[in-house]
């Protein structure tokens, strides 16, 4: 056992006491302050304790309490609560006490600060009737207080004010034989001063009310740091307020088609086209359309001329199997889906300029002409693969849908891309007794001749390209480190044909019956698209020189953006626009699982509507958890809780009290505003604020801008509490002008906050302009240059009625729909019995091991009814839209009630993965 | 916040007679009342109370040297984790990030009353690091996540988020 003490530390001091008292053989070793015995500590922290079996104690009341009891003296419950006292509320305060006494030479103002704890002390001795706080004999409760205030009870200058029982008490404490001789090795007898070294190494003390205060530090928002306002800043500041509306920025109309146009800012912007057959869940809502709707609005705010297409990617095996699924033809349930995605895309107000298909004309025109002239450039090779065939379903069969014996391992379940038993991939061809997924069937080795894209011949002009355009454009850090490895890998030709039939057919008269493979296919539904949008498409798509190209898609989609697809484009030779600025997320999960259809867990954009929170609050609470550089999780706790603090509490508050006081107290016109000062200073603040998000939405990182919004409205709330409008209007003049600049300011940074909102919450930021009736030229106005916060509403006008823009989300709400979503996961809140072995999150299931009798009668009788609800729609001939969700609704409940009979459902699509 | 605490604690040791609680001060220090003797103060000490009351020594250690060690936890958690500002926390992560490399719990091997202490004092910590913090402070999360997801303490807080997949294995920065 070891010691480690140093002079002139307080803290020493009790613990040398309780050594000497327990009597202890302990090796006592004087260190300097700086000292660090124990190794996990980052600061000096003394006294420690180095125990015999090598861990090491550094809290000093811990360390008296083990030598007692090592020494046979257990601690009672009555002295562990003084312990606990003197640590959590004497200690605070006797540091203030000593910094002052010791530093600052304030020794009265020391005496006052410890008057509560001493005259709590006092209260306890007098109350009893014993000599020592725990009873007839010193103990260690005695002693460790007794040491803690030594230093200030012992210096003559400070000993007058305390309490005459606690003097009694403490003289006959200190008189102990290990009293002063801790004292001595620690004090010297230089009393007070013996300390200054010791003190001037701790941080100052923060004032009382901090430490452990109503509010813990560690509660508070993050961004609470007050930023320092120079006068040149506020002054500037003011000058732009007061430059007010300058009617040269009026809003443009967008006119379709739009097209790249002289002196502008021409954007191309896509979003990662959604694979028909799945309803998109919310992951892949941020991840593309979402991310890019806001970035678009925020362009034509920033007055760029933005274009914006997107379009459901419909052709593949998916398709074609969910159709032979569904009993349609594959147009059918192209069509079908199709109208899904686009009112989910309608509900979630994401505003495309156009939402097309890549199953059009245009989409086979220019695929071809891409192919043709890509063989023409001589970057097509031909090569034989062989593959397996079934004849009895006519036709060659993908991977995922032929199973057989693991040639490694015997398994007998193998699936043809891999064994789940021994884990090693396999060549569908080398599987033994291969059978057809769907009809059983042995299929047969078919060797097959396809067309490969030569990437090595590319992979040159390739990283020149890739050189500048990661240099000069936007790219993620994900963007960037995937594209690298893949280089880094070398790329290999790329087979561009499939045996399938639902594609666009490949033109070359050696491949007839083939199609593209939906990689090489589907990136060209993005120039489809626009040219099913404008026939003057190739302005856009034709022309590097005006147009910037902004990709969005999820990190998983990187390859094909910025590997093949370009490599198809630069191989075609035809000037086409290659992407600038590929903006690429991470994942978002659901609560702490993976989204998954299959298990019915997480929330779907069809549903998202049926929640009853309205789209904005959606989009806003998906884009603050924008997995923005790192994964990210969706968790309904945390949506109630964003929404209720920061929404209603913060923004929603902040807006509505400005309105509200232009309403009640200046009959709804806004008063005259004399600046102050304080007035400046926030002007100052927010229009810093509104540069930073300028800046950070520009380099489209959109979830560290929203913050800044939300900044903003926390200055405003704050401004508004110390300057109490509603006091002073009740004053004299004076203070109802000041009342008066207090609310109009007020009202102008709500209008500023209305702007700001637009692409991340379009319904309330116009909600809020309706209700103060502000212009609509505001819009692009404060938004242009590096921002520019002005007067947009003059004293004299007059605003519209004023409501609340947002509702609390209650608990109950909150956990009923966490109830519905969670699907049949088990919900982690219940490892509540005590010792249970760690919950974890339910792996995906064994479709097979799923068999639920309970949970199938349950499912039938639902199947049921959703039957009879879509034959009635049918009957009352209802709309289509309706009619379509509710039959996807059914089959959804079929699909669940064929995995809770615990049969095998039907061949499954790879989920989320496109191209 | 610490008579949740407190209710938590009594169900996880699974003690059936309802406790009286009030609290004192600015500081909302927990108070147990007692019928048969003086009020009871301050929330380490009412903890080792109810885990004598439940006849669970364990959890408080089970040689002298384990019990100092769990006492030096519970007097961390009181005087330093409580009311610590957002610099101090990021040392306090630190510390312990480095302090719980070979440990699976506070004090060793064993889960004791300082793990539930520590758990909910650093409950609001944690809840506020990013993907990226938690995974510079990979020990603390995931001490944290055996907690909270293993040990049945977690009654009153909301779950955390913990990614087992690290997805910052290059460091940044």
């Amino acid at each position: 056992m070891k010691l480690f003490v140093s002079e002139g530390n307080p803290h020493c001091l009790k613990v040398l006491a309780a050594l000497e008292v327990a009597g202890l053989q302990c090796d006592v070793q004087f260190v300097n302050h700086e000292e660090k015995p124990v190794p996990f500590l980052s600061r000096p922290c003394l006294p420690a304790l180095l125990l015999p079996n090598g861990q090491h104690l550094f809290s000093p009341n811990a360390i008296c309490r083990y030598m007692f009891e090592v020494s046979g003296q257990e601690c009672s419950e009555l002295c562990d609560q003084w312990l606990e006292w003197e640590a959590t509320e004497l200690q605070p305060d006797l540091l203030q006490a000593l910094h002052l006494a010791v530093l600052q030479g304030k020794e009265s103002e020391a005496t006052q600060v410890l008057a509560g704890p001493l005259s709590y002390l006092d209260q306890s001795l007098t109350r009893g009737t014993s000599p020592f706080l725990t009873g007839d004999v010193l103990s260690l409760a005695d002693l460790v207080v007794c040491a803690a205030l030594h230093p200030i009870l012992s210096a003559p200058s400070l000993a007058s004010g305390e309490p005459n029982s606690v003097r009694v008490w403490f003289d006959r404490v200190a008189a102990s034989q290990s009293c002063v001789s801790a004292s001595h090795k620690v004090l010297q007898g230089k009393g007070l001063q013996a300390m200054r070294s010791f003190m001037q190494r701790q941080p100052a003390p923060q004032s009382g009310q901090c430490r452990g205060g109503t509010q813990p530090c560690n509660n508070g928002p993050a961004e609470d740091e007050e930023r320092v306002v120079s006068q040149e800043e506020m002054e500037a500041a003011a000058v732009t307020w007061g430059k007010g509306l300058n009617a040269s920025t009026a809003a443009t109309k967008r006119l379709h088609p739009i097209l790249p146009q002289d002196g502008k800012r021409n954007i191309l912007l896509t979003s990662a086209l959604p694979y028909v057959n799945n309803v998109p869940h919310l992951g892949n809502i941020i991840g593309c359309v979402l991310s890019a709707d806001v970035f678009s609005r925020y362009g034509r705010l920033r007055g760029w001329n933005v274009l914006f297409v997107c379009g459901t990617d419909e052709y593949g095996t998916a398709t074609e199997n969910k159709a032979r699924e569904e009993g349609l033809t594959p147009q059918q349930i192209c069509d079908k889906y199709h109208t899904i995605h686009a009112s989910i895309y309608q509900w979630f107000q994401i505003d495309f300029d156009f939402f097309g298909r890549t199953t059009t004309e245009k989409q086979t025109e220019i695929a071809q002409n891409i192919f043709w002239r890509l063989h023409k450039n001589g970057f097509l090779v031909e090569d034989t693969v062989e593959q397996l065939r079934c004849e009895k379903c006519q036709r060659f069969l993908a991977d995922r849908f032929v199973e057989g014996t693991c040639p490694h391992c015997n398994y007998p379940d193998a699936r043809g891309d891999q064994c789940d038993k021994c884990g090693r991939l396999i060549n569908a061809v080398e599987l033994k007794a291969p059978h057809c997924k769907v009809c059983g069937q042995t299929p047969v080795i078919r060797s097959s001749k396809h067309l490969f894209l030569d990437l090595p011949k590319l992979e040159p002009q390739l990283e020149q390209w890739l050189n500048k355009t990661t240099s000069s454009g936007d790219w993620t850090a994900n963007a960037k480190q995937i594209t690298r490895s893949w280089l880094r890998d070398g790329l290999k030709p790329r087979c561009i044909t499939r045996d399938l039939r639902w594609g666009t057919p490949v033109p070359h008269p050696d491949f007839q019956e083939k199609v593209f493979y939906v990689w090489f296919d589907a990136p060209i539904g993005y120039v489809s698209i626009t040219a099913n949008y404008t026939d003057k498409w190739e302005q856009w798509w034709k022309n590097p020189n005006q147009v910037e190209l902004y990709n969005f898609m999820a990190k998983d989609n990187v390859p094909f953006h910025s590997v093949v697809f370009p490599c198809s484009l630069l191989g075609a030779q035809d000037n086409y626009t290659l992407v600038n600025h590929l903006i690429a997320t991470e994942y978002l999960n659901y609560e702490d699982t993976k989204f998954s259809k299959s298990r019915g867990v997480g929330v779907f954009g069809d549903m998202a509507k049926d929640t009853g929170i309205p789209s904005d609050v959606w989009r806003f609470y998906l884009l603050y958890v924008r997995p923005e550089g790192q994964d990210s999780a969706f968790s309904w706790a945390d949506m109630a809780l964003k929404n209720n603090s920061e929404l209603l509490n913060n923004l929603g508050n902040f807006i509505n009290r400005a309105g509200m006081f232009v309403s009640k107290f200046f009959d709804g016109c806004v008063p005259a505003m004399e600046l102050l000062q304080e007035d400046k200073k926030l002007l100052a603040l927010v229009g810093w604020e509104l540069q930073q998000y300028i800046q950070l939405m520009d380099k489209v990182k959109i979830r560290d801008a929203l913050k800044h919004i939300l900044s903003i409205s926390r200055h405003g709330n704050q401004y508004i509490q110390v300057n109490e409008p509603w006091k002073k209007i009740k004053g004299g003049d004076a203070e109802w002008q000041r009342a008066g600049t207090v609310t109009g300011v007020s009202i102008n940074v709500a209008c500023l906050l209305s702007v700001m909102l637009l692409p991340y919450m379009p319904a309330v930021s116009q909600t809020i302009r309706d209700q103060l009736n502000a212009p609509d030229s505001c819009v692009s106005a404060m938004l242009r240059g590096t921002g520019a916060f002005t007067r947009v509403l003059d004293a004299g006008h007059r605003i519209g009625t004023v409501s609340p823009l947002f509702q609390k989300l209650e608990v109950e709400q909150i956990e009923a729909l966490k109830k519905r979503f969670g699907g049949q996961q088990t919900p982690t809140q219940n490892a509540a019995s005590p010792h249970s072995a760690a919950t974890l999150p339910t792996p995906p299931m064994d479709v097979n091991a799923g068999a639920d009798p309970e949970k199938a009668r349950q499912l039938t009788q639902a199947v049921a009814e959703q039957g009879e609800k879509v034959r009635a729609l049918k009957v009352q001939k209802a709309d289509k839209a309706a009619i379509t969700s509710e039959v996807s609704k059914l089959l959804e409940l079929k699909k669940q009630l064929t995995l809770a009979e615990g049969k095998s459902p039907e061949p499954t699509p790879v989920k989320g993965k496109k191209k | 916040m610490a008579l949740r605490e407190l209710a938590s604690l009594e169900k996880y040791l699974g003690l059936k007679k309802a406790n009286k609680y009030s609290t004192r001060g600015d500081k909302k220090v927990p108070v147990l009342q007692n019928s048969n003797g003086p009020p009871l103060v301050g929330l380490i000490s009412i903890a080792c109370h109810l885990v004598n009351e439940a006849k669970r020594p364990d959890l408080l250690g089970d040689a002298a040297e384990d019990r100092a060690v769990v006492h030096q936890w519970l007097e961390y958690r009181v005087s330093k984790l409580d009311g610590c500002n957002k610099d101090e926390s990021r040392i306090i992560l630190k510390d312990l990030n480095l302090y719980l490399q070979d440990k699976v719990c506070m004090a060793g091997n064993h889960f004791t009353l300082a793990d539930v202490l520590m758990y909910n004092g650093l409950h609001p910590l944690i809840m506020d690091l990013t993907f990226q913090e938690k995974e510079r402070y990979v020990n603390v999360t995931r001490w944290f996540d055996h907690i909270q997801h293993g040990s049945g303490v977690r009654h009153h807080l909301p779950p955390v988020v913990v990614l087992r997949n690290g997805i910052y294995t290059a460091k940044h920065h």
